[in-house]
């Protein structure tokens, strides 16, 4: 069924199918995640109205980091929630029942901008799926989007409003973020996939 | 994952423990202004109920509800008269109005298994209680009110627990399929009971058994009393009401004597002055009130791991790589 | 009649030779063996024409499920010549009457012997002794008289109904099962029927009645027949009471002899059967009760059920096996093909005992010249796997569905008339 995707998947991640090339090592990461820090307090000028929300997994690690460099920015508290989209995604007939992710909204979503953030933005799913979620929470005043990848080949119309790097690809590759709350360290590479088959 | 469940035995560790943390994270949906998510509309599931219980039923035509599946609830008396036709034609029919999932509860030990393995629905079958033989949700949902008091933990299971059940264990499905999932889960599991309402055979359970409530109660951190029903004594299982009481009721004395963190528990409904006196009743009162919201979440996740998916085994933990979402 | 010559079989297992018969009766064994129609029996066994003292036609009642005609084409496939057909029908076996309805029914249909078995008690009720008496002097000629599906469990009742047929050489055939103990059962007692939540049926409830029983026979100097013996300890009793000189015979069935109650697992029952499937070692001790002999024959206890009997919940399914047409294959898989039996025993155990507790005149008797020619002839090489559709009984409840078993009839002759010619039941076979 899947199983041949999963498996190059289980390849690349060892890196050992295909050429992996490193875009962005770990002090990339950090400046991108500063930059996107500012540039989401520069376009809100009231940090009080903002609601962070990740998208596990890394998302949610993504979006703790940028709640901690906001928190020093702005010299209060700030703290992200995460977001499970499992529930809402369009696919979900496609692959035997998912295990679920934890969802934590900090606060009430009513009237304040929501910043969904994630690590690689690519068909747009998910974050259709994370607004169906939203909506069913609370009417956010506003709702923005910060990614730290967008690969480009959007499915829906959905654009991000806060990139980290814009990284154009192709359908054979494959963009694997890693991070050491989850992963060993930080970095994002490319790997040229050995078998066909992009993400749906 | 399997794609029915019919006893609590089909659960390994990891399948019952996804359930628990599925379960936890769908607490939250009853506390949402929409108590709804999409993911099994346009399915349809059947609430098919040869015995009488409002509440199981109830609770999984919530559960179907918030997941935003159909549900049809077909209620029929099985009478001995009507045997044949009730469960196949029954069955049968559904079918051909598609039913996804058939929730059955009968008064026969096995009757999810014939549904099942006869092959007269296609849907995902679900034991909501088959005789006196098993009722996994409500094991599920006890191990998860369980475990949320005793170590609150996610994904943990429930290893080295002492929980003591109490009561009529021969004619219990809840005795057996809790049993059976305590003991996957780790716990150690005693039964206590009159040696008339121990089966034949208790020795092979993974169970510990004993004839002697008091000397179970130190160490329990959580005690299970079962429904007794008077009645028995007609059949010589016990020589009155007034003598089961004094030996294997819970009273105050007896609660007094549990461990401060532990929890007393009934899968209801409560038979006040046989098992539990109303003073003890009213005190596990709050517990019950909490089992039947855990109810809810749980066979919502049961639901949802069931049917909310392609049938076949659960894909790998790594796969919600950021590759792979879109 | 036309007349027969089987040549090169192998007569209860013995060095092949050739056995002619005519006009009903067995002309000529070995040297100057001729007939008009000649039978190649190399490779094949024959034996005197199967018996069966407990058999379940449904006919007066319940028709739907099987008739005198259907039952005894179903014996006839299975190699029987001759059956007993109890007495648990609509209306009961418990007069003259029925009796002579049933036996009348068997020679009309011409495929094999039905003889009835009467009743015990008035209705199967057990508090009244039935009209043995008149049942034995009928036409049917009734000597086996049981309540089989129930117990006679009054111990009064079952003393005087001991000593009552002793009057016309009777021999009652109890069904052993204290009812109390067993009020509501579905399946053997033990640590399965815990598990899966179904009323036991303990081994306790049996031996206790044998035991019983043979202490009564012996009292009052009557013979007792046990009907399908299914415990390590119902076969202990038996052994013991023997030992004693007490005249008791006993029967075992087919299915008990090869399942275990491990197939209730399934909760099919298609497994649900009085008495109930029981443990491996229960299987076992009756295994070696009927190689050493304290198990004298065995009976089928064949028990069609429509369908919808069988389809459904176990608690709501009917009890009972259909046996008549897998008997012998089951015989020789566990007794002959394990070296435990020789066809010889088979013989005893299935045509000339049974005939012999049931004073069958003209019933297995030795393949002797001058004896009726009651015979089966069995290709033992031969391999079957079940199918249940394909039976000349109206039901299909057979246990064995799927499974391969070693044997096959190739013919049945009722006195000297084929009801089985190349292993296809003959049809239009009158008397």
């Amino acid at each position: 069924m899947v199983a041949p995707t999963d498996a190059s998947r289980a390849g690349s991640a060892h890196d050992s199918g295909g050429d992996a090339r490193t875009v962005l090592d770990e002090q990339d990461i950090s400046r991108a995640l500063t930059r996107i820090t500012h540039e989401i307090l520069e376009r809100n000028r009231d940090s009080a109205g903002l609601v962070l929300l990740g998208i596990p997994t890394r998302g949610v690690h993504l979006a703790r980091r940028i709640a901690q460099r906001m928190s020093e920015v702005e010299d209060r508290a700030i703290t992200a929630g995460a977001l499970d989209v499992t529930m809402y995604r369009d696919d979900l007939r496609l692959k035997p029942a998912r295990a679920l992710e934890h969802t934590e909204i900090p606060d009430d979503i009513d009237g304040k901008v929501v910043v969904l953030i994630d690590d690689v933005l690519f068909s747009g799913r998910t974050i259709r799926a994370a607004l169906d979620a939203l909506n069913e929470l609370g009417r956010p005043k506003a709702v923005q989007l910060a990614v730290l990848i967008d690969r480009g080949h959007r499915e829906l119309p959905i654009r991000a409003d806060f990139v980290g790097k814009n990284l154009p690809t192709s359908l054979a590759e494959k963009v694997k973020v890693r991070l050491s709350e989850s992963d060993d360290a930080d970095s994002v590479s490319i790997t040229t996939a050995t078998s066909t088959g992009g993400a749906a | 994952m399997i794609t029915n469940l019919l006893s609590a035995g089909d659960l390994d560790r990891t399948d019952a423990i996804r359930i628990l943390d599925t379960a936890e994270e769908l607490l939250g949906v009853a506390s949402r202004p929409i108590k709804k998510l999409p993911t099994l509309r346009g399915r349809t599931v059947v609430n098919l109920f040869f015995e009488d219980s409002t509440r199981t039923r109830i609770s999984f035509e919530a559960a179907a509800k918030r997941l935003s599946a159909d549900v049809i609830n077909f209620s029929a008396k099985g009478s001995s008269v009507s045997k044949g036709e009730s469960l196949k034609d029954t069955a049968l029919t559904l079918q051909a109005m598609g039913a996804d999932a058939v929730i059955i509860r009968h008064h026969s030990s096995g009757a999810p298994h014939r549904l099942a393995q006869a092959k007269w629905t296609k849907g995902a079958v679900i034991n909501a209680g088959d005789g006196t033989h098993e009722h996994p949700t409500q094991a599920l949902l006890d191990a998860f009110t369980m475990r949320r008091h005793l170590t609150g933990s996610l994904g943990g299971d429930l290893a080295g627990k002492n929980i003591t059940i109490v009561g009529d264990v021969l004619h219990s499905r809840v005795a057996r399929s809790n049993a059976l999932l305590l003991h996957t889960l780790g716990a150690n599991v005693t039964l206590v009971a009159p040696p008339t309402l121990l089966p034949v055979g208790v020795d092979h359970w993974p169970v510990e058994t004993s004839y002697d409530l008091d000397a179970s109660l130190e160490k329990a951190d959580a005690v299970m009393m079962l429904r007794v029903q008077a009645e028995r004594m007609n059949a010589s299982y016990f020589p009155s009401a007034r003598e089961y009481s004094r030996r294997y009721g819970l009273d105050t004395a007896r609660l007094g004597r549990l461990p401060g963190h532990a929890i007393v528990m009934h899968p209801g409904p409560m038979n006040r002055g046989m098992e539990i006196t109303a003073d003890v009743a009213d005190h596990v009162r709050s517990v019950i009130v909490e089992q039947v919201t855990n109810g809810v979440a749980v066979r919502m996740a049961v639901l949802y791991l069931l049917l909310g998916g392609a049938a076949g085994e659960p894909a790998a933990e790594e796969a919600t790589t950021s590759k792979e979402r879109p | 009649m036309s007349s027969y010559v089987i040549r090169g079989a192998r007569l209860l297992g013995a060095d092949p030779t050739d056995i002619a018969f005519a006009d009903g009766v067995i002309t000529a064994i070995g040297e100057g063996a001729t007939g008009d129609t000649e039978i190649d029996g190399s490779g094949l066994v024959a034996l005197p024409g199967l018996v069966d003292l407990h058999t379940h036609v449904r006919e007066p009642g319940r028709e739907d499920a099987e008739t005198v005609l259907t039952g005894s084409r179903a014996a006839a496939r299975g190699g029987f010549t001759c059956v007993h057909a109890m007495a648990n029908t609509e209306p009961v076996a418990d007069t003259a009457g029925v009796v002579e309805q049933v036996w009348r029914l068997g020679r009309e249909g011409g495929y094999c012997d039905v003889q009835p078995v009467g009743a015990v008690t008035v209705g199967l009720q057990g508090t009244q002794l039935a009209e043995l008496g008149a049942m034995a002097d009928s036409a049917a000629g009734v000597r086996v008289f049981s309540d089989d599906g129930r117990c006679v469990s009054d111990a009064v009742l079952m003393r005087r109904a001991l000593e009552y047929v002793k009057a016309f050489d009777g021999v009652i055939a109890q069904h052993a099962q204290e009812p109390r103990l067993t009020e509501g059962a579905q399946m053997n007692e033990g640590p399965l029927s815990g598990e899966l939540g179904l009323v036991g049926w303990p081994a306790v409830a049996e031996e206790a009645i044998i035991a019983r029983d043979v202490l009564l026979a012996e009292h009052v100097g009557s013979r007792l027949h046990v009907c399908h013996v299914s415990t390590r300890g119902s076969v202990e009793i038996v052994r013991w009471a023997k030992s004693r000189g007490i005249d008791v015979t006993a029967e075992v069935t087919p299915h008990h002899l090869l399942l275990t109650d491990d197939l209730v697992r399934s909760y099919d029952p298609i497994y649900k059967v009085n008495p109930p499937l029981r443990s491996d070692d229960d299987v076992q001790a009756v295994r070696d009760g009927l190689a050493d002999g304290t198990i004298d024959v065995v009976a089928t206890d064949h028990a069609p059920h429509p369908m919808e009997d069988k389809e459904c919940e176990w608690s709501a399914a009917a009890f009972g096996m259909l046996g008549l047409e897998t008997a012998l294959s089951v015989v020789q898989q566990t007794m002959v093909d394990t070296g435990r039996m020789t066809w010889a025993q088979v013989a005893a155990a299935m045509s000339t005992k049974p005939a012999a507790i049931g004073r069958v005149a003209g019933q297995g008797r030795p393949l002797a010249v001058g004896e009726p020619a009651n015979l089966v002839l069995v290709d033992p090489a031969a391999t079957r796997t079940i199918d249940p559709r394909d039976t000349a009984s109206l039901s299909r409840n057979n246990p064995y569905a799927g499974l391969t078993l070693p044997g096959e009839v190739v013919a049945t002759f009722l006195r000297g008339r084929p009801t089985v010619r190349d292993r296809v039941l003959v049809e239009g076979a009158t008397a």
